[in-house]
């Protein structure tokens, strides 16, 4: 059975794939912004439907901080325990 | 050591494809202005159609007398700032009569409208606050926001049950609690819908910011804004605005009600350090807040033409961003490649708009963006919706055959 942070990550792709105009292949590594060449809008309307698929808030100012597809699994995870505990 | 500039290789890029189309919408050079409607572009007599020039006193008569005799009085420029360098009596007789016109007790005036935002957000947030602001907001919301330092959360444009979702998602952690609205959003023309946000403030304790920049002079009765149009005043704590659209100059303002608000000046780094409003521009702006007082003519010439234009615009079947007429009439077209044509051609046919495109509008939009002015006659007005037909309706057919 799949960790809960494959899950996330599997399920990000999906929410991520509007958003992925030049049709890259998503992988952990994927940079969010450079690689898929999407605004700085875009990231945030992304952020937007993972934070209403979860029902959690992922805070604007965390941003800076996620590059990655990887890290922002790690968030969504470490968000989504949050409010469970 | 990689170059600093190539991060910006895909804006150039960008820029060169849009020129490659014929068109320079980013770097439109005005040759003469002739009014508050009309101006020189390209050797040719062009209506002005995007100018945000709401209630078209750049050239009011009595703003440049004041202006000439500011200048005259005090000189070309202030070279500093109040806290470092003093006030001219001009700034504070600006900041009591505008006070006063915007029923408010208190009123900082900044050099811009967008420092008025940064100055207003990070004076009024800190690291401690959590702002929650409208996905549609201007970026220098966003920006003020980030320079607070305060935690940020985004809620779904317009939407009072978005916003209360998150006010109850977040918790209330202690620190403040502050939410940011627009009286009219500057690409669709669309205002926020005040009386339901004021509704979720009833339950959740929250202070509440609106900048009015399109709507100060065009909404409510004393044109105040959208809080003035709404009834709803005494529910709003803060209201930022801006001296560069219905005021003809160029600067911004906050005001509010709140013993400890001029305590802003002291915190707010985007009015310390920077120099204050030249002389001829604060009191042209002193001018223009007595025409707004006096002249509620404006407001209807306003409302009128901007009727006339929308309508205008429905009847020529093109799609527009907002059902309610506002002076920010936004059309909708395709993709980026057909609003650069068409605002090209636009301009050729004699009628300069703005060309918006992403990141700089909601939903990855591209939009032929119009703003009316009380400046505009009927006729000017009707031209702009005859060159619109010819230019813009032969696509929309074409789109619609396509379509079917």
């Amino acid at each position: 059975m799949a960790s809960a942070n494959e899950e996330i990550f599997v399920e990000l792709c999906m929410l991520l794939e509007p958003f992925n105009k030049v049709k890259a292949t998503l992988s952990r590594k994927t940079d969010i912004s450079s690689d898929l060449n999407i605004d700085s809008v875009s990231v945030m309307d992304f952020i937007m439907e993972i934070e209403d698929k979860y029902d959690i808030d992922i805070p604007l100012n965390m941003l800076s901080d996620i590059r990655t597809l990887d890290e922002l699994t790690g968030v969504v995870e470490a968000r989504i325990t949050g409010v469970k505990a | 050591m990689s170059d600093l500039l190539q991060k910006h290789a895909g804006l150039a890029e960008r820029h060169k494809q849009m020129l490659a189309l014929g068109a320079d919408a980013v770097g439109v050079r005005m040759d003469e202005i002739l009014s508050p409607t009309r101006a020189i572009i390209n050797g040719a007599e062009t209506i002005l159609a995007g100018t945000n020039n709401y209630m078209g006193l750049t050239f009011d008569e009595a703003c440049i007398k004041a202006g000439i005799k500011a200048m005259e009085t005090f000189g070309t420029g202030t070279t500093g700032s109040r806290i470092a360098n003093g006030s001219y009596s001009l700034h504070q007789t600006l900041e009591a009569e505008l006070a006063d016109y915007l029923h408010r007790k208190h009123v900082i005036i900044f050099s811009t409208g967008y420092q008025a935002n940064l100055g207003m957000l990070a004076g009024l947030a800190g690291p401690d606050d959590t702002i929650f602001l409208d996905a549609d907001s201007h970026a220098s919301i966003y920006d003020g926001c980030r320079l607070s330092g305060a935690q940020l959360v985004r809620f779904r444009h317009n939407d009072a049950a978005d916003l209360e979702k998150r006010l109850a998602r977040m918790g209330n952690d202690g620190g403040g609690r502050l939410v940011v609205l627009e009286g009219i959003y500057s690409m669709y023309g669309d205002r926020a819908p005040l009386a339901e946000f004021v509704d979720v403030k009833a339950r959740h304790n929250f202070s509440l910011l609106v900048d009015e920049a399109h709507s100060l002079g065009v909404l409510g009765e004393g044109g105040r804004g959208l809080a003035d149009e709404a009834g709803l005043e005494d529910e709003v704590d803060f209201v930022v605005g801006t001296f560069s659209k219905s005021l003809g100059a160029v600067g911004g303002y906050g005001a509010g009600n709140q013993d400890l608000f001029n305590a802003i000046r002291y915190a707010a780094r985007a009015y310390m350090f920077s120099a204050s409003s030249s002389p001829s521009a604060i009191a042209t702006v002193t001018e223009a807040v007595r025409q707004l007082k006096a002249r509620p003519e404006l407001r209807d010439a306003i409302r009128r033409n901007s009727k006339q234009l929308f309508e205008g615009f429905k009847g020529l079947g093109l799609e527009l961003c907002c059902d309610v007429v506002s002076p920010v009439i936004a059309v909708r077209v395709l993709d980026e490649q057909t609003a650069i044509g068409l605002w090209n051609a636009l301009l050729t046919a004699g009628v300069y708009v703005n060309l918006a495109i992403p990141p700089g509008t909601p939903n990855a939009s591209c939009l032929l963006r119009c703003s009316v002015s009380a400046a505009h006659s009927p006729e000017e007005i009707a031209r702009i919706i005859e060159i619109f037909g010819d230019v813009c309706v032969p696509l929309v057919r074409a789109k619609v055959a396509a379509d079917v």
